[in-house]
């Protein structure tokens, strides 16, 4: 288990004091002005060498992507933003951050914005983090009046705003590209890239967005330094992570643990165990509805990483770890998300507007058996035909979540079929394939 | 330069160009309904997709900028199962009424999906129905058969310059409406028809109407308005049932007005389709050769002084030539084809053209529009100044009456005053002027058609020459030729107003110009009035002349007459006709004019045999050859030479009236648009509402 | 309008408070110069807050004035984002999340508590006014779920019994203490978090002073 001199986030359950007083009690903001006479150069280096990987689903080096910003500032300013729209099902990390520890996402708003040669960070929080959004302005009130941001910066001389808007219910809005156009006051439409927002982003300009955890963990590995961040987790899949398991779990909870970390101890150790114990398991959707879910056979001894995840066709995504045990109407879950895309398609592109109604409709029908076999291999033809082939990615976790049903579930969504046309009650049986 | 490999065949396309471009350059079709060229690109469709080397998804054609080196297939398993699968989602929700859709058989959606679509579909639950959405008397809307591809969102967004329409809503419940449901207020508004690439969007006057297979479709020009739009105009037997854009780059592009498309039912109404003579004050129908006998009569006593002719705004220049011809037998010296009384004069052909051309408005960075309101009177060429406006770096001033003109411009002034300032370098936008590198001064109607239109002729002359509006053509440091370039425009409202003044239908020695005639006819001195087509004159103030009325519609001129000679309107003739640019084109015709209407040119022609000395030609290809002889400008059919500059305009005090504009309801400017219920239906919904709010009408 | 909800009856006419006017003031300086469209979505939602709940078409109009922006723009994100009611809802507006994770965890027996106690199904306002009822999509609550979203305030770990209770407090127009129903400390494990212990009783014990090694680039 992580140590908890390793652990970033020390104050994510709010036993202290989330204001600049406790934020400084607990190290943020302490050598700040340090850093900031640091090129900017060194500092992407440093975030580059730490391993960090974008802790908002795509595990896209975050000191790469920094990197992609111009090196100089020419006629247009360069902004940082910060994804904190918070809303793929499962996730509830970046909240914790917010109303806990807000202090380190200022800071490192300050600091990457320094780094990429920004002259404001947008922070763009879902619209239902009400509360939320008033403790994040109050810490950015806090911070300004102190003199941290705003007008000379900590003393750096550096002039950085930082500046709170929020989102209006859109799922959707968590695309970098749709939050972009969201910020500038448009419907949250996935825009066409290239241009990239690196060259063209909010307002046309030179625009990085970062998800709130791995801005936050910016600070912390500055001033720790690099390796120290790399040194835990596992090869290129570095530092500690916020993970948040739902579902049917004992204890469901956020915590901040290693990267790595074999997915049983991480139910076991911090959340009490799967509901009615480990062999009660029926599957796990590891990194937010997005991904592909695995049953029991994979989660027995999988680790909780980027590329491990992937290898067994799955994802970390967000490390929501949305757990179901043996009693869930595994169809009926899938089905859900089904509607939750369909809800969330923004309506831009033919294959996500029309193939997302039909998944679920067809879905909808799955669960209480009423269909045809042959549209079970329909079905998944239709998420194949949407993967791949809309702008942005909406598409493919709407599709992503069926296709791992079929893989591995198939059989019950057949059984039901049959009982429904033998007139037998369709009652879930749930066991995996494999 | 970028080079590609499509489908194994390299091509070369001009940087900028999109992955989609370079495959229609290598001859790989690509389907698509939400691209569209003079659109911004949306990329939502995904029609056009394309398989590319190194990407793992395929990817968008239309909105993939061409790369170096770019190796793109069309023809792949991959790109037939995108465009398959694309084409089944689309179908999915849409309602398949072909049989009682209006646009079956020109259908995008209905051709790519007999061309890339699977044969059924497998989509077995309740289709999305869609509510309706009023959007004025021209667009009919069937919004279940909507594939959002928000074309009809960009085109008026961008092209047309009114953002009354939008996408409310997403995923599947997004929908296309304007703002609460009010009618789309643009004068080009009926355009989302042939941009909507399936039924949703429709044609209301041409609902159900025909079948585009049973239609005999011509192509031929537009003379609504002095732009000279191409256009297709269909008919089934004797009846024009619509009118459609065709595309001129030089010209329309591909768009036409609302009144170039649908005035075209006023062809049928209100027709003259005998000749009539007045009888104990009443026009009584007679033959054709009573009537002639009846002119010819009156003819005979009279002196070529006491003789006048009018051309008016719609007619081709072959009826004016004959009819020019003729006076010129009879000795008159009375000819005008001004009816607005417009201060134009011939001596400088340069003096009265669109200098420019109208392409060129897009390369002009500064335009002083002056008189004029080019949202009326040239819809499709106000679209082409928004186009550059919208690009940046264009600056508009306009002096004369304030109009929303769909794009921003500095108000300078209303009349002569402010003109005198530019002219003089008095005004801030005589600098803009002179520091622009193409400027412009577009020259209206309203600053023309007054006592004092030929001194205000000469100030804008004047600005021409001292903004450096005229530059002669010259050579780059590379040795490129750079082409002269002619910021001098006037913009007219007739179609055969150019044509008319490039014939001379004009004032000869000491005759009369309109005003002259109809003092002339009011006090007697003038004792018969030849009317071709023209009905945009004060005819009360014919007096007690005889007057001769050639035309196509019982319209003003008609009502006055004591002879109608039944003519053919434009779309019931060959004919050629010059736009403001002074570009010559052709218009062919697309049916017979009803019962014993004639062509034009053929009545006088046969009137001139009546009166005793038959003109030279005996049809219309001898006729043209003595018109061309008369003036080489017509030997060139479609494009717009050079003017060269000279002396026009007569300097002289200016009044202190604001400029006004000539066009008071763009839906109704002649008769054929006159007698268009689908013109009087627009009038009521756009145009009168805005009178009884400024109060200054009605 | 089939899939849009806009309200029938409208009033007559909208205009922010002067109070309200100055803060839109000063959300629209937030923004750079020219870029005051970017305050549309907080206009709106200050325009909502302002009018029981609800967006009336006056204020659309107002926005897109004040914003410079077409009507038809203003109306097309008012209609995008869930968030924006642009039709009357109850005094409490009950969002109830129902996707996967809070689902696993019983927010079906949340609806049925609403149905049972309030009458409602999706969709519906009570015949007082003092409630609507939204099935509404992932909350970002999830380690919490069920989730009752209550007007602006989230109330987490819900079932059939707690939620019973907050519908009688919110009747009687008590509100009760906003976070877990379940009087769990925010998203710790239900029986006390396993990590961070060692700072439990000693904040300062995290901060740099004891934390920075030798020769770390830090300030002091």
């Amino acid at each position: 288990m992580l140590r908890d001199e390793d652990r970033i986030f020390t104050n994510l359950y709010g036993w202290f004091d989330w204001g600049l007083e406790g934020a400084r009690k607990r190290g943020d903001w302490s050598t700040t002005k340090q850093i900031l006479t640091r090129s900017p150069e060194d500092i992407v280096e440093d975030v580059k060498n730490s391993g960090l990987r974008g802790r908002g689903g795509a595990g896209f080096p975050t000191g790469v992507k920094w990197s992609f910003m111009p090196k100089e500032v020419k006629d247009k300013p360069h902004y940082l933003v910060v994804n904190a729209d918070e809303s793929e099902p499962g996730t509830c990390k970046d909240r914790e951050i917010i109303r806990n520890d807000p202090h380190k996402l200022v800071e490192g708003c300050l600091i990457g914005g320094y780094a990429m040669r920004a002259t404001a960070a947008f922070i763009y929080i879902r619209g239902e983090f009400y509360n939320e959004a008033m403790r994040l302005q109050a810490a950015i009130d806090q911070a300004y009046e102190a003199g941290l941001i705003g007008k000379n910066a900590c003393g750096s001389g550096y002039d950085f705003d930082v500046i709170l808007h929020r989102g209006a219910g859109a799922y959707i809005c968590g695309e970098e590209t749709a939050l972009l156009e969201s910020l500038e006051g448009k419907k949250g439409q996935p825009r066409l890239k290239p241009p990239f927002p690196a060259g063209v982003g909010l307002y046309g300009s030179p625009t990085t967005v970062n998800n709130v955890e791995s801005i936050a963990v910016v600070p912390e590995i500055l001033r720790r330094g690099p390796q120290w961040f790399a040194d835990l987790g596992t090869p290129k899949n570095s530092g500690t992570k916020l993970f948040c398991i739902s579902g049917h779990v004992e204890q469901p909870c956020n915590v901040e643990e290693e990267m790595g970390i074999p997915l049983k101890e991480l139910l076991e150790k911090h959340c009490g165990g799967v509901i009615g114990g480990w062999d009660n398991l029926l599957a796990v959707i590891p990194g937010g509805s997005s991904v592909p879910m695995m049953p029991k056979s994979v989660c027995d001894d999988v680790i909780m990483d980027f590329d491990t995840l992937r290898g067994v066709g799955s994802g970390l995504g967000t490390a929501a770890v949305i757990v179901m045990n043996k009693q869930t109407d595994i169809v009926r879950a899938i089905a859900r998300l089904s509607y939750f895309y369909k809800h969330e398609s923004c309506g831009q592109c033919t294959p996500c507007r029309e193939g997302t109604g039909w998944m679920y409709r067809v879905m909808d029908r799955l669960v209480r058996g009423e269909a045809e076999v042959e549209e079970i291999d329909a079905l998944y033809e239709v998420t194949k035909q949407i993967e791949g082939h809309t702008i942005c990615a909406l598409g493919d976790a709407a599709a992503w979540p069926i296709q791992g049903l079929l893989r591995h579930f198939r059989p019950e969504v057949e059984r039901r079929i049959a009982a429904r046309k033998a007139g037998e009650p369709v009652i879930p049986v749930m066991e995996a394939a494999e | 330069m970028p080079k590609l490999t499509i489908n194994g065949v390299e091509v070369e396309v001009p940087a900028g160009a999109s992955v989609l471009q370079a495959c229609e350059e290598a001859g790989a079709e690509v389907p698509r309904f939400c691209y569209h060229e003079r659109l911004s690109i949306a990329g939502n469709c995904r029609m056009c997709l394309v398989e590319m080397e190194r990407s793992p998804k395929p990817v968008a054609s239309c909105a993939m900028p061409a790369g170096d080196g770019m190796v793109i297939r069309t023809d792949s398993e991959l790109v037939k199962k995108a465009r398959e699968g694309v084409m089944e989602f689309l179908l999915i929700n849409h309602p398949l009424d072909c049989p009682i859709c209006d646009q079956g058989g020109e259908c995008d959606l209905q051709d790519q999906a007999m061309a890339f679509g699977h044969h059924s579909s497998r989509y077995d639950e309740n289709k999305r129905a869609v509510e309706d959405k009023y959007m004025g008397p021209l667009v009919n809307t069937i919004m279940t058969r909507c594939i959002h591809c928000t074309r009809c969102v960009r085109f008026s967004t961008e092209v047309a310059g009114v953002t009354d329409m939008g996408l409310l809503g997403r995923g599947e419940n997004a929908e296309i409406t304007t703002y609460l449901e009010k009618a789309l207020d643009s004068e080009l508004s009926a355009n989302v028809i042939d941009l909507c690439p399936v039924g949703a969007l429709t044609s209301k006057p041409y609902a159900f109407v025909a079948r585009p297979w049973e239609l005999r479709k011509t192509e031929t020009i537009d003379v609504m308005d002095a732009v000279g739009s191409n256009i297709r105009v269909d008919a089934r037997g004797s009846e024009v049932l619509r009118v459609l854009p065709r595309l001129h780059e030089e010209v329309n592009e591909e768009w036409i007005s609302d009144k170039t498309r649908y005035a075209c039912d006023g062809l049928k109404r209100q027709r003259l389709d005998r000749p009539y003579l007045r009888k104990d004050g009443k026009l009584q129908p007679v033959s054709w050769d009573d009537a002639f006998a009846a002119i010819a009569a009156k003819m005979k006593g009279l002196k070529g002084a006491e003789i006048a002719a009018i051309a008016g705004d719609t007619v081709d220049v072959e009826s004016m030539f004959a009819l020019k011809g003729l006076m010129t037998a009879l000795g008159s010296p009375n000819l005008d084809c001004r009816q607005d009384g417009a201060k134009l004069d011939a001596t400088t052909r340069a003096g009265y053209l669109f200098n420019s051309t109208i392409a060129g408005i897009e390369e002009a960075d500064a335009i002083l529009i002056v008189g004029a309101n080019p949202r009326w009177d040239a819809a499709v060429l106000n679209a082409r100044i928004r186009k550059r406006w919208l690009e940046g770096g264009l600056k508009v001033g306009l002096i004369g009456a304030p109009v929303d003109l769909t794009y921003k411009y500095d108000h300078l002034g209303a009349g002569a005053q402010t003109l005198t300032e530019v002219a003089d370098g008095k005004n801030a936008f005589a600098s803009v002027l002179k520091d622009a590198k193409k400027p412009m001064i577009i020259l209206g109607m309203g600053a023309l058609t007054r006592e004092d239109g030929a001194a205000v002729l000469a100030t804008a002359r004047k600005i021409a020459e001292s903004t450096g509006m005229l530059v002669p053509a010259s050579k780059d440091e590379e040795g490129n030729e750079v082409p002269a370039w002619n910021g001098f425009s006037v913009l007219h409202t007739a179609a055969s107003r150019v044509g008319g003044l490039d014939l001379g239908f004009l004032p000869g020695k000491g005759g009369a110009d309109v005003a002259g005639m109809l003092e002339g006819a009011s006090k007697g001195a003038i004792k018969a009035v030849y009317l071709l087509g023209a009905d945009e004159i004060d005819t009360q103030r014919l007096g007690d002349a005889f007057v001769i009325y050639q035309g196509h519609h019982g319209d003003r001129g008609a009502h006055r007459a004591d002879v109608i000679l039944p003519g053919a309107a434009y779309t019931e003739k060959d004919g050629l006709y010059v736009n403001t640019e002074g570009r010559v084109q052709m218009g062919l015709r697309a049916s017979f004019p009803p019962g014993e209407a004639r062509e034009d040119w053929a009545i006088v022609r046969a009137l001139s045999a009546h009166l005793g000395d038959a003109l030279p030609y005996d049809s219309l290809e001898q006729l043209r050859a003595a018109l061309r002889k008369s003036n080489e400008i017509f030997t060139e059919i479609d494009i717009a030479p050079e003017a060269a500059w000279g002396p026009f305009g007569a300097e002289g005090a200016m009044s202190e009236t604001g400029f006004g504009t000539t066009v008071e309801n763009f839906y109704m400017t002649d008769p054929i648009s006159r007698a268009s219920q689908t013109m009087a239906e627009c009038t009521e919904v756009f145009v009168l509402p805005k009178q009884d709010k400024t109060g200054t009408e009605g | 309008m089939s899939g849009i909800d806009i309200a029938e009856n409208q009033p007559e006419s909208f205009a922010f408070t002067p109070e309200n006017m100055a803060k839109a003031d000063a959300i629209i300086a937030k923004y750079p110069e020219g870029r005051q469209a970017s305050a549309v979505m907080p206009l709106l939602d200050l325009a909502q807050r302002q009018h029981d709940n609800w967006i009336p078409l006056a204020a659309i109009d107002v926005i897109s004035e004040k914003l410079n922006m077409p009507r038809i723009r203003v109306l097309e994100v008012a209609t995008f984002y869930t968030m924006y009611n642009l039709k009357p809802v109850g005094k409490y507006f009950l969002q109830a999340c129902t996707t996967t994770p809070c689902w696993l965890r019983g927010s079906d027996q949340v609806m049925k508590c609403i149905k049972d106690k309030l009458g409602l199904d999706n969709h519906q306002t009570s015949e007082d006014g003092m409630f609507t009822l939204l099935e509404v999509e992932c909350l970002g609550a999830c380690a919490n779920a069920p989730i009752l979203q209550v007007n602006d305030d989230f109330y987490e770990d819900a079932n059939y019994e707690n939620t019973a209770k907050l519908l009688d407090a919110l009747k009687k127009g008590e509100v009760p203490p906003v976070g877990s129903l379940s009087g769990r400390n925010v998203s710790e494990p239900e029986k006390g978090a396993q990590t961070l212990l060692s700072y439990k009783d000693n904040e300062a014990a995290r901060s740099y002073d004891a934390k920075i090694s030798a020769g770390e680039t830090g300030e002091k």
